[in-house]
């Protein structure tokens, strides 16, 4: 295992054990996503590594100077929060707290609890790109050259919003923008394809005029040779969308291949059975 | 009876116009930002002058509001632009999320608000915006009077940390408050002192207040009027003291009765010192085609309406 491999199998032992612990919440497109979340947040973006009160990372909302991530798909917060956790914004144990009352580990995530690291509420679907196109916007007027990120599920494509958001970017030359569409092919009440299917999701964005990569998602390599890869797109007049595929629920066996992990906590003998697939890499929480 | 008069008439849209101008000039962290509607937004001044920091959104207004409360991320004091109808009802759930609940530093500036918008009809005439904006926590309402009040609002907004929504006009109204004022968010204006009736007005509804206060004059009734320019937060100390001088009171807005001005100081009342309220505002139906005048009057918003409605709560007094 590489080390950002060992990280990720430590976020995907928090996702299972916080939606666990409080029996809701996302584990499917959490797991999913952990192997992005962890190759950008531990190596590809550039952090303020300023460490402030209590030794955790100093969080400033403006985030000038640093590469900045949205999670428009705010359902997935479980990884959000262990990668945030576990990179060093708040102590690890907090994620016991998760959907708990009085918690700053919201069900989707916000700012309204102050949580280092979140920067915009995110849950109601559709919204974070144009939140993320803002805040690119915000940072070339400033001529800050940090890079914006931002996450999106494959189900949200079906939100307007979106769409004009994927409209904008490229008429305005947002090139300091990367959106990665987790594309899973799964939703709740079933597959994308059934529910409403997208058809091809690349061969739209290049049509809107985003330069447009593949990647598979779960397979660390080629997502690291991808995001280096990145690096040199940006800034040449086009917004950046990839199209990452991933498979809900990945790395549990039985999680896998459905759309029935979305929103549904494990009980206690299927926590054990998931977590007997995952290597305690850091110490769990 | 205090006087009021005024040299000329304008639309309270050009007064914010001239407000974004003044900010372009003084605080670089402006940006505006339109919804294909520069020019009914009176934006062309400020977009000649700091093109750099003007942003075309074209016909998507949940983008529009998205991509505002990101431009805060970084410092930036985004003024997100369009009809009253699009910047509220249309993009609710955007403003409720990704502005409100996120706490974020934009402006939302509507024009076209309420019936005065004339000939479009029902489908632009929002008068709900009020009552949607004013439910959302952290959300601060602000609804000038005139063409003055409303540049000095705009100039004032940029300086508040937090989001805001500011509701102005089409109609081209009188200019009767002073072009230097100071716009203080949250404060009342006392417009005339009076004992009988205390008339709360916000928006171009002030002007006819004020009307109505001669009116009622004629026939021997002390108005007092207030310019409750800031729906939220509200001024209850000045509504408090006007309504146990006076005993009654009447609210005036160009929005539904239901969710609106009248609505806010009712609950004051009803908590702090029941008296007799009357509402002037529509009354659960939908606008339709019409001049701005020909509306106000079918719809019971004019100065006349105003002094029906006072009488109908001095009645009610005691």
């Amino acid at each position: 295992m590489t080390e950002l491999q060992s990280i990720a199998s430590q976020v995907r032992r928090d996702i299972l054990r916080m939606v666990h612990g409080c029996q809701s919440g996302h584990p499917g497109g959490s797991l999913g996503c952990a192997d992005l979340l962890v190759a950008l947040y531990f190596q590809q973006m550039k952090i303020n590594n300023r460490k402030g009160k209590g030794g955790y990372l100093s969080f400033n909302m403006d985030g000038k100077g640093e590469d900045l991530f949205y999670l428009s798909n705010g359902h997935i917060s479980p990884v959000f929060y262990s990668v945030l956790a576990r990179r060093g914004y708040f102590d690890v144990t907090e994620l016991a707290t998760f959907r708990k009352l009085n918690s700053r580990l919201q069900g989707h995530p916000t700012t309204h609890e102050h949580l280092p690291g979140i920067r915009i509420a995110s849950g109601s679907l559709g919204q974070g790109l144009s939140v993320a196109i803002g805040s690119a916007l915000s940072k070339k007027l400033n001529g800050d050259k940090t890079l914006v990120y931002c996450l999106m599920g494959d189900g949200e494509q079906q939100e307007g919003q979106v769409w004009e958001a994927v409209q904008f970017a490229p008429n305005n030359n947002v090139d300091n923008l990367v959106a990665f569409v987790d594309v899973n092919g799964q939703q709740i009440d079933g597959s994308t394809k059934k529910v409403n299917d997208n058809r091809d999701l690349g061969a739209k964005y290049k049509a809107f005029g985003w330069r447009v990569l593949h990647v598979d998602g779960n397979n660390m390599d080629e997502l690291t040779t991808l995001l280096r890869k990145i690096k040199r797109l940006v800034g040449k007049g086009q917004p950046i969308a990839v199209m990452m595929k991933t498979e809900m629920g990945q790395g549990v066996d039985f999680m896998m291949h459905s759309h029935k992990w979305h929103g549904v906590a494990p009980n206690d003998a299927q926590l054990e059975q998931a977590l007997s697939q995952l290597e305690e890499t850091l110490g769990d929480y | 009876m205090k006087k009021y008069t005024f040299t000329e008439k304008k639309d309270t849209r050009s007064g914010f116009g001239a407000g974004m101008q003044v900010l372009g000039q003084t605080n670089p962290n402006v940006v505006a930002l339109c919804a294909d509607l520069v020019g009914s937004l009176k934006l062309d001044a400020f977009i000649k002058e700091n093109p750099e920091r003007f942003i075309q959104c074209g016909i998507s207004e949940a983008n529009m509001i998205g991509m505002a409360a990101g431009l805060t991320i970084g410092g930036k004091i985004p003024f997100a632009t369009t009809f009253a109808n699009f910047a509220t009802s249309r993009v609710y759930d955007q403003v409720r999320q990704s502005v409100a609940y996120s706490h974020k530093n934009v402006k939302i500036c509507a024009s076209h608000a309420g019936l005065t918008l004339g000939e479009d009809g029902a489908t632009h005439q929002v008068l709900e915006d009020l009552g949607m904006m004013k439910m959302l926590p952290g959300m601060t309402v602000i609804n000038p009077c005139d063409y003055n009040q409303t540049k000095a609002a705009t100039i004032a907004i940029a300086e508040y940390d937090g989001p805001v929504y500011l509701r102005f006009g089409r109609p081209v109204i009188p200019v009767f408050t002073d072009a230097d004022q100071k716009f203080e968010i949250g404060k009342a204006w006392m417009v005339n002192e009076g004992t009988d009736v205390s008339i709360f007005a916000t928006g171009h509804l002030v002007w006819e207040a004020i009307q109505a206060g001669e009116m009622l004059e004629a026939e021997g009734i002390n108005a007092e009027i207030i310019n409750i320019h800031t729906i939220k937060p509200l001024d209850e100390k000045a509504i408090l003291a006007s309504v146990k001088k006076t005993g009654c009171a009447v609210s005036a807005e160009e929005h539904q009765v239901a969710g609106g001005l009248g609505d806010s100081i009712a609950q004051v009342l009803i908590q702090k010192h029941l008296a007799p309220l009357e509402y002037v505002g529509v009354k659960d139906t939908f606008g339709e085609s019409g001049t701005p005048a020909q509306l106000m009057e079918k719809y019971g918003l004019s100065a006349k309406a105003i002094v029906e409605a006072a009488k109908r709560a001095i009645a009610r007094k005691k």
